[in-house]
């Protein structure tokens, strides 16, 4: 009997297609894109912000645009996703293990979201909101 | 090995709605009528694999397996798979069935509607029909040095290594997996990334690494610490969703990643920090309670 194993390759850029947990994986990686377009319009803030009040100004008027304000919609949905993806995975990678009992995984991942919130309404707090 | 036609199956009219229709018997438990599409691939004649489709008389709480067991004791059998305990132990049996890594012991067909599709496991070469060739996991298993290495060796005289119930459950979940290979069949990355090291032997290593009674995690971190180990993984997460064991091979990924990068911050960035993964894995072996 001849040995002849039969190799079949994973399709290098369709394979995400192929179950919808893929799907999910690639929608939580994406989502990093709009992260990082939303620093970088950070820095481009700070840059604008050292070089007077006069670009400063220009600055904020631009983020007023309807574009902008689209972009930072669809950037805060996609940093919400993202963040809530990692949070869930906070039981996984940061097991708390108490004797012989582990914490609820729940409470691991709780204690994100409740950190998540209070931060939020600090700098929210700090910047006038309320 | 031969390859004759397929027998024909006793006769049967198939009934209409579908191909898992049940046929109810009276005084028995029901059966139904199932379509197999099932992978099939000679290496003595084929150049490709193809599908072939069978139609069988299942028991309603029959398995994948059974439907496998009963087309080859009756109408097909040069029909090729692996299996052994039919309780979901062994792990031999596994195979993708509609797409899914499943144990086809553990796949009920009452589960599935249509044309059930069974092919071998995904990302493995094929052997024939749904046997697959485990020698790259058999390889990558031995190089994580799956087995504890004493931190100091003692004469028998001198007694068993003793280990207290906390630190038994610190890695016990990760003692759970079978080798069944279903991991590896579901994630992308050892499909894209052939070198990857891959779910389960770096979950073995996280076991032995967290095991009180182990002095290996420096060995074993020469494999584990690398681009082909835990950073090629990218937290699919789909190991842990397919396990039959569970296991939960990506928390033992994501939780090695940090011990890791702990290991590298200690060494590059803090003066002075050297043996940091001896350090490390003595934080990780040592005392509970």
């Amino acid at each position: 009997m001849s040995r002849r194993p039969l190799v079949r390759e994973c399709p290098p850029t369709t394979w995400y297609f192929r179950q919808p947990r893929y799907l999910r994986y690639m929608s939580r990686e994406i989502t990093s894109i709009f992260v990082g377009a939303y620093c970088v319009l950070l820095v481009v803030g700070l840059q604008r912000l050292s070089a007077g009040p006069a670009a400063w100004e220009a600055f904020l008027l631009g983020l007023r645009s309807a574009d902008s304000i689209v972009f930072h919609l669809l950037a805060l949905a996609a940093a919400s996703y993202h963040a809530a993806t990692w949070f869930n995975a906070t039981q996984k990678a940061m097991p708390v293990q108490i004797g012989e009992d582990f914490v609820p995984g729940n409470l691991i991942s709780g204690a994100h979201y409740v950190a998540w919130a209070v931060l939020s309404a600090v700098i929210l707090y700090l910047a006038g909101v309320f | 090995m031969s390859n004759s036609p397929p027998r024909s199956q006793p006769p049967l009219a198939a009934p209409p709605g579908g191909a898992a229709a049940s046929l109810g018997r009276p005084g028995g438990s029901s059966e139904r009528l199932v379509q197999l599409e099932v992978l099939r691939y000679n290496p003595d004649t084929d150049t490709e694999a193809r599908f072939q489709r069978y139609e069988v008389v299942c028991q309603e709480e029959w398995v994948v397996l059974d439907a496998l067991n009963k087309i080859k004791a009756d109408i097909d059998p040069t029909l090729n798979y692996r299996w052994s305990c039919h309780m979901a132990v062994c792990g031999s049996c596994g195979m993708m069935i509609n797409g899914e890594p499943k144990l086809s012991c553990h796949a009920f067909l009452r589960e599935y509607e249509g044309v059930i599709r069974v092919e071998p496991l995904a990302h493995f070469p094929v052997e024939r029909d749904l046997v697959t060739a485990p020698d790259d996991f058999m390889e990558k298993l031995k190089r994580v040095k799956p087995y504890v290495i004493p931190k100091e060796k003692k004469p028998i005289s001198e007694g068993e290594y003793k280990q207290t119930p906390a630190q038994l459950m610190k890695f016990r979940q990760y003692s759970m997996c079978i080798n069944c290979m279903l991991c590896y069949a579901a994630c992308p990355q050892y499909g894209l990334t052939p070198t990857f090291i891959g779910p389960a032997a770096l979950t073995l290593a996280h076991r032995y690494n967290l095991d009180s009674r182990d002095g290996g995690r420096k060995e074993r971190q020469e494999i584990v610490a690398t681009h082909e180990g835990v950073w090629e993984c990218t937290f699919v997460g789909a190991c842990s969703e397919v396990c039959p064991a569970h296991v939960d091979p990506a928390s033992a990924l994501q939780q090695m990643k940090i011990t890791s990068s702990i290991d590298w911050i200690v060494e590059h960035l803090i003066p002075g920090g050297k043996s940091a993964r001896d350090t490390v894995s003595r934080e990780d072996a040592g005392d509970i309670s």
